[in-house]
């Protein structure tokens, strides 16, 4: 069973706002019946304001939550001002979401923003992106934007914001590609020093790579050895050493102390490294 | 949750109550008797025959001997150690035929079985059809010189269907190949004899009969080559190491024992129970239908797709009457996609975000079902009004 917020669970039970507005001026519709989601928000504006808002929502307790609370922020609210609201702030309205049902809130907010383009007679940004995971059709644009707001670190947490890779998972990879990207675009800093804990073995295998190839191939070349990174589990890394190094004896020690402390500064702190 | 309200509870097949006389076989064992059944002295002699008695008790639900037994902790362990039993007695057989519609405990340990043998298998998964049943034709074909293991589940635990293992087994001696059947859902609901059946591995789960949880068996047919699973001591003849789970063993003996007891209630009031909440609900709420065969299923099984609503809102409103079932969409299971029986038989994604799964027990009452009647078809009208889907009249 989920731990809902009472505020989740008060929404859910007592739903403000249901319905649709007759002539609205601004209409946004967002997910579908394949994705277990989906949320029609209709808005009522006058002189820049939102002045009524109303939801209908197919989904679960924290999806109908989502829309309901969504409705109750922008209701009074300048388009201005609703401009800005991300799924953050819905989920901090409802006193937080289980990590899993994020997504609920990012519909929310993608409903809201469908909503305010339709009034102004624009077409969405996402409908520009290439579509990354093809079962719940979400876009690199998408996938990009949430990252960055919501300042995320895993391809599991694009996957609760977004439901990208929560079907068949085959676009795990480009999640983590998109993932690298949008951190080094500087869109957020991440700090070095406190890396993700929660990296996917993908994200884990790139960074031993660009480290071994950085900092630990260069010394080992210069007495005509080399590693080869073989296996990543979990947080055991399997190397293997070639060249020189498979003859020397010391290349126990190189991959204890040297290479392992490498990437337990860069990487991990947790990695294990251990000789295939 | 409400504490003023009597709680309903339709989901037996996810778990059961512990039956009030499975408490008092149990309880000496968590007392004064604490002997190891193993000891050479008599007080702990005692213990192992109330292991003894137990073993008799599920030997006689089974129709089976009592050495072809094994206690172990879970429904989950019987069914790893029947596959992996299967696949080391036959190592240069590389092909496993089971379906789609198997529980996790099946289906995740196939899909990934490479992880646990080191070596690579082919793994033909049967398809069902939108009744949730196997085309015989497409099972006899799939069935190889290389085929080292055949699982098929007795009853789906998400639609109660029940498939004919019986007959499949005889399929699968007639090639040699070993038979494993998930039976969990089965026992005790549907009468069976192992002695008249060419199944040679059956895995049971003590918690969905009325026994408590971490406690199982696993039927292994005498003469079956047979692999343990846990190594370490003598205990169950050496094919599963581990001190007894004593007071568990005596608690599944005596619910084997009530189950048969009650086999012909449950057939009879319970299925009538059912039927009734089937009926109702179909007939008074629009846009509903029920998933899998309606003759050949568990009579304590319904599972209804209520048609443009989710399932954990249904879950959610009915829980606020104490109504205990289960749904098989996305949102409930904790993953993205709806239920992979559901999806395996083709239910559309209309109809299975919506499902919900009531499974009965000899504990319910007619009151109780009325109750439901009452109360679910409002629950579905508010969903529908707030959902975009929903047609407008």
């Amino acid at each position: 069973m989920w731990e809902y917020t009472e505020t989740v669970t008060e929404h859910f039970q007592n739903p403000r706002n249901v319905g649709e507005i007759d002539n609205a001026d601004g209409v946004g519709e967002v997910g579908s019946l394949a994705c277990g989601d989906a949320l029609r928000l209709t808005l009522k504006i006058e002189d820049g304001k939102i002045v009524d808002a109303k939801f209908k929502t197919f989904g679960c307790a924290s999806a109908i939550a989502s829309s309901s609370a969504l409705t109750e922020m922008i209701i009074g609210m300048d388009v201005s001002k609703a401009e800005t609201i991300t799924n953050e702030d819905i989920a901090s309205a409802l006193g937080g979401l289980p990590k899993e049902k994020m997504h609920c809130s990012v519909m929310g907010r993608e409903a809201l923003e469908a909503a305010l383009a339709d009034f102004r007679g624009l077409s969405l940004p996402k409908a520009d992106g290439e579509v990354v995971c093809e079962c719940f059709g979400v876009t690199d644009v998408e996938i990009r934007r949430v990252v960055s707001e919501s300042n995320l670190h895993s391809v599991e947490e694009i996957t609760n914001f977004t439901k990208a890779g929560g079907g068949c998972g085959k676009c795990e990879e480009k999640l983590a590609e998109l993932l690298h990207k949008t951190q080094s675009d500087g869109l957020r800093v991440i700090p070095l020093k406190q890396p993700s804990k929660r990296m996917t073995t993908l994200q884990k295998i790139k960074k031993i790579e660009e480290v071994l190839d950085r900092e630990i191939r260069p010394g080992l070349r210069l007495d005509g050895g080399d590693i080869e990174l073989i296996d990543v589990e979990g947080d055991t890394v399997m190397v293997s050493m070639r060249g020189a190094c498979t003859s020397c004896f010391k290349s126990q020690t190189t991959i204890k102390e040297f290479v392992e402390r490498k990437l337990r500064e860069q990487v991990l702190e947790t990695l294990v490294v251990e000789e295939a | 949750m409400n504490n003023e309200m009597p709680v309903i509870y339709m989901d037996n097949n996810a778990t059961t109550m512990v039956a009030p006389e499975v408490m008092a076989a149990m309880e000496p064992y968590f007392g004064g008797l604490y002997g190891n059944p193993s000891s050479m002295h008599s007080f702990g002699g005692q213990v192992g025959k109330a292991v003894a008695n137990a073993r008799q008790q599920v030997a006689e639900l089974l129709g089976c001997d009592e050495d072809e037994v094994i206690f172990t902790s879970c429904g989950t362990e019987s069914d790893s150690t029947a596959i992996l039993s299967a696949l080391r007695a036959n190592p240069e057989r590389r092909h496993i035929v089971t379906s789609r519609i198997e529980h996790p405990a099946v289906k995740n340990l196939c899909e990934n079985i490479s992880i646990f043998t080191g070596h690579p298998y082919r793994v033909t998964m049967l398809k069902v059809d939108e009744e949730g049943l196997i085309d015989m034709d497409e099972y006899a074909e799939s069935l190889r010189d290389d085929t080292a293991i055949v699982s098929i589940m007795w009853a789906n635990n998400e639609t109660g269907v029940i498939l004919p293992v019986e007959e499949m087994a005889v399929m699968a001696r007639e090639r040699g190949i070993p038979f494993h059947t998930d039976a969990v859902q089965a026992v005790g609901k549907i009468p069976f004899s192992l002695r008249d059946s060419e199944i040679d591995f059956l895995s049971l789960s003590g918690h969905k009969l009325h026994a408590p949880k971490g406690i199982g068996v696993l039927y292994v047919k005498r003469g079956t080559p047979f692999a343990p699973f846990l190594t370490g001591g003598h205990q169950e003849d050496g094919r599963r190491a581990g001190t007894e789970n004593v007071a568990s063993i005596v608690g599944i003996g005596r619910a084997c024992q009530l189950a048969a007891d009650k086999m012909d209630e449950e057939n009879g009031r319970v299925k009538a129970l059912r039927d009734k909440l089937e009926n109702g609900l179909l007939s008074s709420i629009p846009r509903s239908l029920l998933n899998g065969n309606k003759e050949l299923r568990l009579p304590n099984t319904a599972n209804i797709s209520f048609e443009f609503v989710e399932g954990e809102s249904i879950l959610l409103h009915m829980d606020r009457y104490n109504i205990c079932a289960s749904s098989g969409s996305a949102c409930t299971s904790g993953s993205l996609e709806p239920s992979h029986v559901l999806r395996a038989m083709g239910v559309p994604f209309t109809a299975a975000h919506g499902s919900i799964r009531f499974s009965l027990s000899v504990y319910n009452t007619e009151e109780e079902i009325d109750t439901v009647l009452e109360k679910l078809p409002p629950i579905i009208a508010s969903l529908r009004e707030m959902s975009p889907f929903w047609p407008k009249k």
